[in-house]
């Protein structure tokens, strides 16, 4: 493998599901890339596709979508891969974890059953003791306390960063080279989800992951992400490096994302919100997808999708990519 | 959990009571005189005649008085004597008791295998003809009554094709073994007869078929219901994120998850099943409770109704308590106390 083959590359990936024989594309040709050991972050709201783009990526689309465009994995092409072939990537080379730990976990397995099964599917010659030795030992990784007594316990008696740190011990069971980590806190009360983002940057570093970090929240990506992509309605709308991103934001999504992120240095003020909602699902509006919540939308966004340009590194998709930033920053 | 169970096994003599005071006054409800089962048409007008078998049978104590008795005897074993076969009721009920809970169970085995895979296919397949076809076998299952089933089963396997055997629970021309037990299948492999316990096993496919049938179209209907619900929950994704494969990942995660629901529904099946199972004797001639009580039932034998009543009674408690322990086991989340 060469130095430019990243780890993880998207190319123009697309989704859609149908109805009637009419499909209608959730992911609307998503390109994006990570490298061995860096924190890609991709936000949005909530139904922009982000998941959904990486589940497919995975083969774990929802049934009846189609999916469309490359995904490669260190150089292999994973659409289109035979079932068994991707499943011995999933749990293994690639990890996922979910947005809610409360229904991710099984209830009527032990925790200590399910790391296990984890490192078992992947290592059939671990015996059962072995592979919960080692789940004991993943535990105290994510640091659980008690991992011995934890192990035989049932997920409702975990509390809800407890178990979103078993998810995390049990994704990074295999050692994976990549780890996609969707919506990690959400569900989480605030003071935890400065614990779980603690875990995974320690375990990203320590563990040299490449980690795919999808949020809503473009807030808990600064001090944790190396580059970010902004996803609209199923597209990238602007990637960038992190610290690129936040100075010089080119699109006004963008730029409305980060002025909604709560300031703790400002006086009480009303926070910042984007008005509408993104478009539904097979209704977008013609022209760029954001121009009817867009303050500085003209003909021109409403006639034709903007072009991709590209400015040392960093990509937007706008009519008027950076126009007007000194008024922001 | 053993505090519950405790609890449990406390109540069970109070709800036995119950089901003896039962079965005991509605025998006197009911229109049909004892007496025409013991004494014959003609001795009838002869008031001496009629007295002495009053006085023989204890009928000519007032109600509370043969309750009374009755309870009595009961504590020692005893359900008194059939006015048909002469013989004490509890010797009889014993004896024909194994037949009957071997075609029940045989039929429970029968019912929830069927059932279960017929569950899980037809909610992994859903809106496709797998699943229309386990929805038409489980509506014509609940909807098709025992008798006929039984006998156009019977016509069709046993009397046209010949692949499986008539009525019976050995052929016709085998030596039964000794009695251990009373369960065929049991008793044959005892006596070291494996070509009988074969044969007894070939014996009960039928009406375990016939009385299993309604039985497992419940459990596919409940069961494609729970795996539908439970396979679109985000722990299947995790399941199939870690790599695990299909089979893995409907019966290792999905099923097992709707396990709790499914046992309760086939312990509670059992009532079905006993009521049932009368009619399946009948027609495929098992010697057990369910054609003793038809014939108890014919004869207004009024100590085997009793007797029957109160055994089924008991079994049927005795399921419902091995439902709830099982329930508790299979559940996590209410394995405590």
């Amino acid at each position: 493998m060469n130095a430019h083959t990243p780890l993880f590359e998207v190319r123009d990936l697309r989704v859609a599901f149908g109805r009637n024989g009419v499909f209608s594309e959730a992911v609307r040709g998503v390109s994006l890339h990570v490298d061995h050991g860096e924190v890609l972050g991709i936000v949005g709201e909530s139904g922009s596709g982000k998941s959904v783009g990486m589940l497919a990526a995975l083969g774990l689309q929802p049934e009846g979508a189609k999916v469309t465009g490359s995904v490669r994995f260190k150089g292999q092409e994973l659409i289109g891969l035979p079932r068994r072939s991707l499943r011995e990537l999933r749990g293994s080379r690639i990890a996922m974890i979910f947005q809610d730990p409360l229904s991710s976990l099984n209830p009527v397995m032990t925790v200590g059953d399910q790391i296990a099964e984890a490192v078992r599917l992947h290592n059939p010659d671990f015996s059962r003791k072995a592979a919960l030795d080692r789940a004991r030992d993943l535990l105290a990784l994510v640091t659980i306390p008690q991992p011995d007594r934890r192990l035989r316990q049932y997920p409702h008696e975990f509390s809800g960063g407890m178990r979103q740190r078993v998810m995390i011990a049990m994704a990074v069971a295999n050692d994976p080279d990549l780890l996609i980590a969707d919506e990690p806190t959400t569900a989480l009360d605030v003071t935890v989800q400065a614990q779980i983002m603690d875990v995974l940057a320690d375990l990203q570093s320590r563990l040299k992951l490449g980690l795919i970090l999808i949020t809503h929240d473009l807030g808990v990506l600064a001090g944790h992400a190396d580059r970010v992509a902004v996803v609209y309605a199923g597209q990238v709308v602007e990637q960038a490096v992190v610290d690129d991103l936040f100075a010089r934001p080119g699109h006004p999504y963008t730029r409305g994302l980060i002025a909604s992120i709560p300031d703790m240095t400002r006086e009480s003020e009303r926070l910042f919100s984007i008005d509408g909602t993104p478009p539904a699902l097979g209704r977008l509006p013609p022209g760029c997808a954001f121009n009817p919540r867009c303050h500085m939308a003209q003909d021109i966004c409403r006639r034709e999708a903007p072009p991709a340009s590209l400015e040392s590194g960093h990509i937007v998709s706008c009519h008027f990519a950076f126009t007007g930033l000194e008024s922001v920053a | 959990m053993t505090r519950y169970i405790l609890r449990r096994l406390i109540a069970m003599p109070f709800l036995v009571l119950g089901i003896v005071t039962l079965a005991f006054l509605l025998t006197t409800v009911t229109k049909g005189d004892p007496l025409t089962a013991i004494v014959s048409d003609r001795q009838m007008n002869n008031p001496e005649v009629v007295a002495a078998a009053k006085a023989k049978w204890g009928l000519d104590r007032s109600l509370p008085e043969r309750y009374a008795i009755y309870v009595g005897n009961l504590f020692q074993g005893d359900m008194g004597t059939s006015f048909i076969t002469r013989r004490p009721v509890a010797q009889d009920v014993l004896h024909r008791l194994p037949a009957t809970m071997e075609l029940v169970i045989a039929a429970m085995i029968v019912g929830a295998t069927i059932g279960i895979s017929l569950g899980v296919l037809a909610a992994y397949f859903h809106n496709t003809a797998i699943d229309h076809a386990s929805r038409l076998f489980a509506l014509f299952g609940s909807s098709v009554p025992v008798f006929w089933l039984g006998l156009a089963l019977l016509y069709v396997f046993s009397v046209q094709w010949g692949v499986l055997p008539g009525p019976g629970r050995l052929d016709a021309r085998a030596v039964a073994p000794p009695t251990v037990t009373g369960f065929m299948t049991i008793d044959t492999l005892l006596a070291g007869e494996f070509r009988l316990f074969l044969d007894a096993v070939w014996h009960l496919i039928l009406p375990a078929f016939v009385l299993g049938w309604a039985v497992a179209g419940t459990i596919s209907r409940l069961v494609r219901a729970n795996m539908l619900e439970i396979l679109s929950r985000e722990f299947i994704l995790t399941a199939r994120a870690k790599g695990a494969g299909e089979f893995r990942v409907v019966v290792g995660h999905a099923l097992r998850n709707t396990m709790v629901p499914t046992l309760t529904v086939i312990g509670y099946s059992f009532a079905y099943l006993l009521t049932g199972a009368v009619l399946t004797e009948t027609i495929f001639s098992w010697p057990g409770m369910g054609s003793y009580a038809v014939d108890a039932a014919r004869g207004l034998d009024f100590p085997a109704i009793i007797g029957v009543t109160i055994v089924g009674g008991v079994v049927f408690l005795l399921t419902n308590l091995l439902t709830d322990i099982a329930y508790v086991v299979a559940n996590p989340r209410v394995r405590l106390g």
